[in-house]
């Protein structure tokens, strides 16, 4: 074990990176880096040693998602990115809906309500977040317009019962949202219209003579004030799992098959000549820690299951304007953000203790 | 923000020359608090860091750093939100680097 506890802290296998995974609880869940916990030894922050043992690898990605590995950050760093993925990303949603007619059965605030979550295609950059006046301007606000009126459709088939057939505008889509231009925003939003990410969203559904007249107005805003402004569907992580075979006691070859049924399907590799097990490099993110294995006596000391404290499995989805490959970048730029108001506010106070002779302000 | 509360405040009770001093950050949470108090211990110079959320409906987080050798625990937030940020800009260097140069899976997924 001394020998592993050296410096060679790249390696998975280091133990001083290991979460240890027991049948009834998790141990050494803490991570240590920090300068005091081992004697003689140099944990300061340090930006070149950090950037060493950065791993950042893009694993897979979609039109919708995309999966990523961050390698030697605390959890503390990986949480707070997933923190602001979910609540401090902003997003443009519809916010105020004002209802000149309603004949429909559903009332004005339930309706109001759903069309706050109909996801818009509209880039967040391009806006400016209302400020505490509430004023609503051409860079701050987006106007749409909801008009729809159900009628008979003559032209129907006579036995039709088909809605779709017998009534025009029997449902309310989200392609019935038309974007009205103010300002400046017709060149603004030249490239791309602001209109609902999916067309086909079903709002509400009309019966003859029954109309709504709306005008919506979308702002931007942050998931932490509502979730409709979350610009991701999940964004998640989890820490890798590791399986360390027990050389010094291999499973019996009898009983491979029964271990490799002990975990998920890929991970464990059984030799089909001599019933060897080996653990698959490749496939053990896939892992689900059931700790089905801890639950037989005969496999009791061929295997330890880990996690590795400062690996995460990254995955986002998005759901709204942002490409999944520009939602972590987004997280960066908001955290950064958050950081300069901090040290602003913070040099700030310290130019005043200077400006005191050192005597400080204590309020409170 | 509210008008007139500020980003930052020392709570009363903080040692005269700052060696010791409680920070009310006003608007943060966990994600600021949780990842500033890791960066603030990485500092040899300090003694003690922890921090709070004193409570839910109020919208501020408490950070609490003590140092050795008498000093500015107000230096060593400075420092540490240096660091942090320098941590940031790392992780985006090196998340543009694989998007652009690591080979990965990409497929269509159907919404």
């Amino acid at each position: 074990m001394t020998s592993l506890a050296s410096t060679s802290s790249q390696s998975l296998y280091d133990p001083r990176r290991h979460v240890r995974v027991d049948a009834e609880r998790a141990r050494d869940v803490s991570s240590t880096d920090f300068p005091g916990y081992w004697p003689d030894e140099d944990h300061s922050w340090n930006l070149e040693k950090f950037k060493e043992r950065l791993r950042v690898k893009v694993t897979r990605k979609s039109n919708r998602s995309i999966e990523f590995d961050l390698v030697g950050v605390d959890a503390s760093i990986a949480n707070a990115f997933r923190r602001i993925l979910i609540a401090e990303v902003p997003m443009v949603c519809i916010e105020h809906v004002y209802v000149f007619n309603n004949t429909t059965v559903m009332v004005d605030e339930v309706f109001a309500h759903r069309l706050g979550m109909v996801p818009l295609n509209v880039d967040p950059a391009l806006m400016e977040m209302r400020d505490s006046s509430g004023q609503a301007t051409d860079r701050n606000t987006l106007v749409f317009r909801l008009q729809a009126a159900c009628t008979r459709n003559k032209s129907a088939p006579k036995d039709s019962t088909d809605p779709a057939q017998l009534y025009h505008n029997s449902e309310v889509l989200s392609s019935h949202l038309k974007w009205e231009p103010q300002g400046e925003q017709d060149s603004v939003f030249a490239n791309c219209p602001p209109a609902p990410t999916n067309p086909d969203i079903v709002l509400m559904k009309l019966r003859p003579g029954q109309e709504v007249d709306m005008e919506l107005h979308a702002v931007k805003g942050v998931g932490k004030d509502h979730a409709k402004f979350s610009p991701v569907a999940t964004a998640s992580y989890r820490i890798l799992p590791l399986i360390v075979l027990n050389p010094a006691k291999p499973v019996p070859p009898h009983l491979a098959h029964k271990f490799q049924k002990c975990f998920s399907p890929g991970v464990i590799d059984v030799d089909p000549q001599t019933h060897a097990v080996s653990v698959n490099e490749q496939n053990m993110r896939k892992e689900t820690m059931s700790r089905e294995v801890l639950r037989h006596p005969e496999f009791e000391g061929c295997v330890e299951l880990k996690r590795v404290r400062d690996y995460f499995l990254f995955n986002i989805e998005s759901e709204g304007p942002y490409a999944p490959e520009r939602l972590f970048p987004e997280s960066i730029r908001v955290m950064r953000e958050k950081i300069a108001t901090i040290r602003k506010a913070a040099q700030a106070l310290l130019s005043e203790s200077l400006g005191t002779n050192g005597d400080v302000d204590m309020e409170g | 923000m509210a008008e007139g509360v500020p980003k930052i405040r020392i709570l009363k009770g903080a040692a005269p020359d700052l060696s010791a001093a409680t920070f009310q950050i006003h608007d943060e949470s966990h994600t600021v608090g949780n990842a500033l108090r890791w960066m603030v211990m990485k500092n040899p110079k300090v003694e003690f860091c922890g921090y709070s959320v004193p409570h839910p409906s109020e919208n501020h987080i408490h950070v609490r750093i003590q140092m050795y050798d008498n000093l500015s625990a107000l230096s060593a937030l400075l420092e540490a939100l240096a660091n942090l940020d320098d941590l940031c800009a790392a992780i985006d260097d090196a998340y543009t680097v694989s998007l652009r140069r690591d080979p990965y899976e990409v497929w269509d997924e159907k919404s």
